[in-house]
């Protein structure tokens, strides 16, 4: 009797081994999505999960993705990096090595992108992060790409932006020294406005910590030191509360702000404070044409608000990625071979025409797009005021 | 000057939150020489039902022909919050920390994290991961006095902090129930032996820590109108800070840590580069405790405490 039952244990192994359909077959095309649902920034992980499901909508309307006359249906991962590093760098690693996704897309904002970047690089994995603007995200990091301009192009944008619109001279910043993207932009806009300005023009380089909610202090050095402006490359829960702050202690000079100002919250959180305020951007939603209505609309008809920067560039990467996956040629099954033909097909993009602009990417990885100036009007919408390119 | 009195303003009113929270945490601590590390949570739940008890109050105004003046509503959002946060600080006592008064002192302060843990998760479950902004309960009116800018929210945090600190000290001082607190506090053990409830006193001084944490919890969401469910913990944090630097069992010791934090970080941000902020200011605090490890009022431990 148990010689029976380890013979046909072993007959069935065998045809378990033998059968070709185990082998080398891709029954679907997973995608990861790493996003920050919940945490910090919340509403970045809604926009990223909310234009993914409707990308997700298109691929499974047409069927899914094709690859060399085959149709392939598509699956998202989506995993919570709860704003954090280390969770951003744990859920990579879930999804690539247990979940085999074939590319990830995200994580969002550098503190999470900078280190799972590390993770896809070393596992040899595709990722683009169609946010992150800190230059070390895809940093000698063949695998890693993105789909937004980058800081030390944005930095340069935001001070002759400045000196242009307004003719100053004294500037201050404010930045949370425990997060890449603030601390990486401050100091890309110090250096280029120190470039026009000569050294010394920044005169006041203030500072905090993640999770602070009092700037009094650091707003009054900045009031004391004579800046005619004030740049906080800041999220949105910080920024409607050092705006509010600013104005209380009586600083009435422009605030600038940048890409991570242009969620759909902040204006909710701030109010009436950050109204005819500035900042540069990917994209401005009032007043857009083409695909890029098309795509506003549509997200604004399902979910009820205007989508935000990060659902238009995670869209944008989601197309990038679709691209990338259709020509390669054929998927073999083998995931690491897989991965690598998306990776070369993925950088060899030319000339992509997404929502947010026209891009190529560099040698890097990064692409080469234009820069957009919103001022948030007097009815609390994000309003297209310039565009700039490199 | 005016840059050393406007700063000395923004103390003022950084550190009358640290010193609401640093109390309620200090009670609990010298009655029932516990860690409570939920207080920063509790705090943050007291934030988000003044958030709820404010928005039902403004609807309820809004339904109704006469609106009622911004003052009233203040005020009733703070009593009707503290109320409800000091049942929230009830049950966590009874659920939490009765069971385990006989238990470990570890197994109590583990218990107080995962309170904590809970509550986070509770009000994110609840209210998502979204931020919320605290509903513009004062109209923010600016004063210039000759270069130095107060609000009207300042002044009133700062007051309404005060009161509640006067008050507290009071019932402690003058109360028959504040009698039993300090007695509790003298030894918790020997007290309840002569007939002093313990399970009366320790539920009341959570009560009264939680209402507190409310008032606390209520005056940053008029100052800082942006509410997030892990806020309480690094407020937790410092209010332990500043209970350990007033001295156990010191109600003036938790005031004055609370402000001295304040303060400290405050100024250490308007002398040096603000990037050196915490490390400096927490360093001086070090310092401080080096050199009075029992803190401003607290004595060695063989003297037993005062409230």
């Amino acid at each position: 009797m148990k010689k029976g039952l380890v013979t046909i244990t072993l007959f069935l192994l065998v045809g378990l081994l033998l059968s070709p359909c185990t082998w080398g077959r891709v029954k679907t095309i997973k995608i990861g999505i790493n996003a920050p649902l919940t945490g910090d920034i919340p509403k970045v992980g809604e926009g990223t999960k909310y234009a993914a499901e409707m990308w997700l909508e298109d691929v499974k309307a047409a069927g899914g993705i094709e690859v060399g006359g085959k149709r392939y249906p598509v699956e998202l991962v989506i995993e919570d990096n709860e704003s954090k590093a280390e969770s951003a760098v744990k859920v990579q690693t879930k999804m690539i090595t247990e979940d085999e996704v074939l590319v990830i897309v995200g994580p969002q904002s550098s503190k999470q992108a900078v280190p799972a970047g590390g993770v896809a690089d070393n596992y040899k994995t595709p990722m683009i992060s169609p946010w992150s603007t800190n230059p070390d995200t895809t940093k000698d990091r063949p695998f890693v790409f993105r789909g937004c301009f980058l800081d030390p192009f944005q930095g340069p944008v935001v001070a002759n932006f400045i000196t242009k619109e307004f003719g100053f001279k004294k500037a201050a910043v404010l930045y949370d020294v425990a997060s890449d993207y603030p601390k990486g932009l401050a100091e890309f806009f110090k250096k280029a406005w120190e470039d026009i300005h000569g050294p010394g023009s920044v005169v006041a380089f203030e500072s905090f910590t993640t999770k602070d909610a009092d700037f009094s202090s650091q707003l009054t050095n900045i009031i004391k030191s004579g800046a005619e402006v004030l740049f906080t490359p800041q999220y949105y829960n910080e920024v409607a509360l050092i705006v509010q702050q600013a104005h209380e202690l009586g600083f009435n000079k422009p605030i600038v702000g940048s890409d991570s100002w242009g969620s759909a919250e902040t204006v909710n959180l701030c109010g009436k404070d950050c109204y005819g305020l500035f900042f540069s951007t990917h994209y401005a939603a009032a007043g857009a044409t083409g695909a890029t209505k098309e795509f506003i609309d549509r997200y604004r008809g399902k979910y009820g608000y205007v989508p935000d920067d990060v659902a238009a560039l995670t869209w944008d990467s989601l197309h990038i990625v679709q691209k990338a996956i259709e020509s390669c040629g054929k998927l073999t099954g083998r995931i690491g071979k897989d991965r690598k033909a998306v990776r070369d097909a993925m950088a060899k993009i030319k000339d992509f025409h997404g929502i947010t602009g026209k891009m190529t990417f560099t040698e890097e990885g990064d692409p080469i797009k234009c820069a957009v100036i919103v001022r948030i009007s007097e009815k609390g919408e994000f309003e297209f005021y310039k565009s700039v390119c490199p | 000057m005016v840059f050393f009195l406007q700063n000395l303003v923004n103390a003022l009113q950084w550190g009358s939150f640290y010193a609401l929270i640093a109390l309620g945490y200090s009670m609990v601590y010298s009655i029932l020489m516990l860690f409570n590390f939920a207080h920063g949570d509790i705090f943050m739940v007291g934030a988000y039902i003044g958030f709820g008890v404010a928005s039902c109050i403004l609807a309820l105004a809004s339904l109704g022909a006469n609106t009622l003046p911004n003052w009233l509503i203040l005020v009733l959002t703070i009593l009707i919050s503290m109320f409800l946060n000091s049942f929230l600080g009830m049950l966590v006592e009874r659920i939490g920390y009765r069971p385990l008064r006989d238990a470990p002192r570890a197994s109590a302060a583990i218990t107080g994290l995962m309170i904590g843990i809970i509550l986070e998760t509770g009000i994110l479950a609840l209210f998502g991961a979204r931020r919320i902004s605290f509903p513009p309960l004062i109209q923010t009116v600016t004063y210039n006095m000759g270069g130095v800018f107060v609000t009207n929210k300042k002044i009133v945090i700062v007051l309404v902090s005060v009161m509640f600190m006067l008050a507290l000290h009071q019932f402690v001082r003058r109360t028959k129930y504040g009698m039993a607190m300090r007695a509790m506090a003298f030894d918790y053990v020997v007290v309840p032996l002569m007939g002093v409830p313990l399970n009366t006193i320790a539920a009341m001084t959570f009560g009264i820590g939680s209402a507190l944490a409310a008032v606390a919890g209520i005056l940053f969401g008029v100052a800082y109108p942006v509410l997030d469910p892990y806020m309480g913990i690094i407020y937790g944090w410092k209010a332990f800070v500043a209970a350990i630097l007033g001295g156990r069992g010191s109600i003036m010791g938790a005031t004055l840590a609370g402000f001295l934090l304040g303060f400290i970080e405050i100024f250490v941000a308007m002398i040096f580069p603000s990037t050196l902020r915490d490390l400096i200011a927490y360093s001086i605090i070090l310092l401080i405790l080096v050199f009075r490890p029992h803190g401003f009022f607290g004595e060695p431990y063989s003297a037993r405490l005062r409230l």
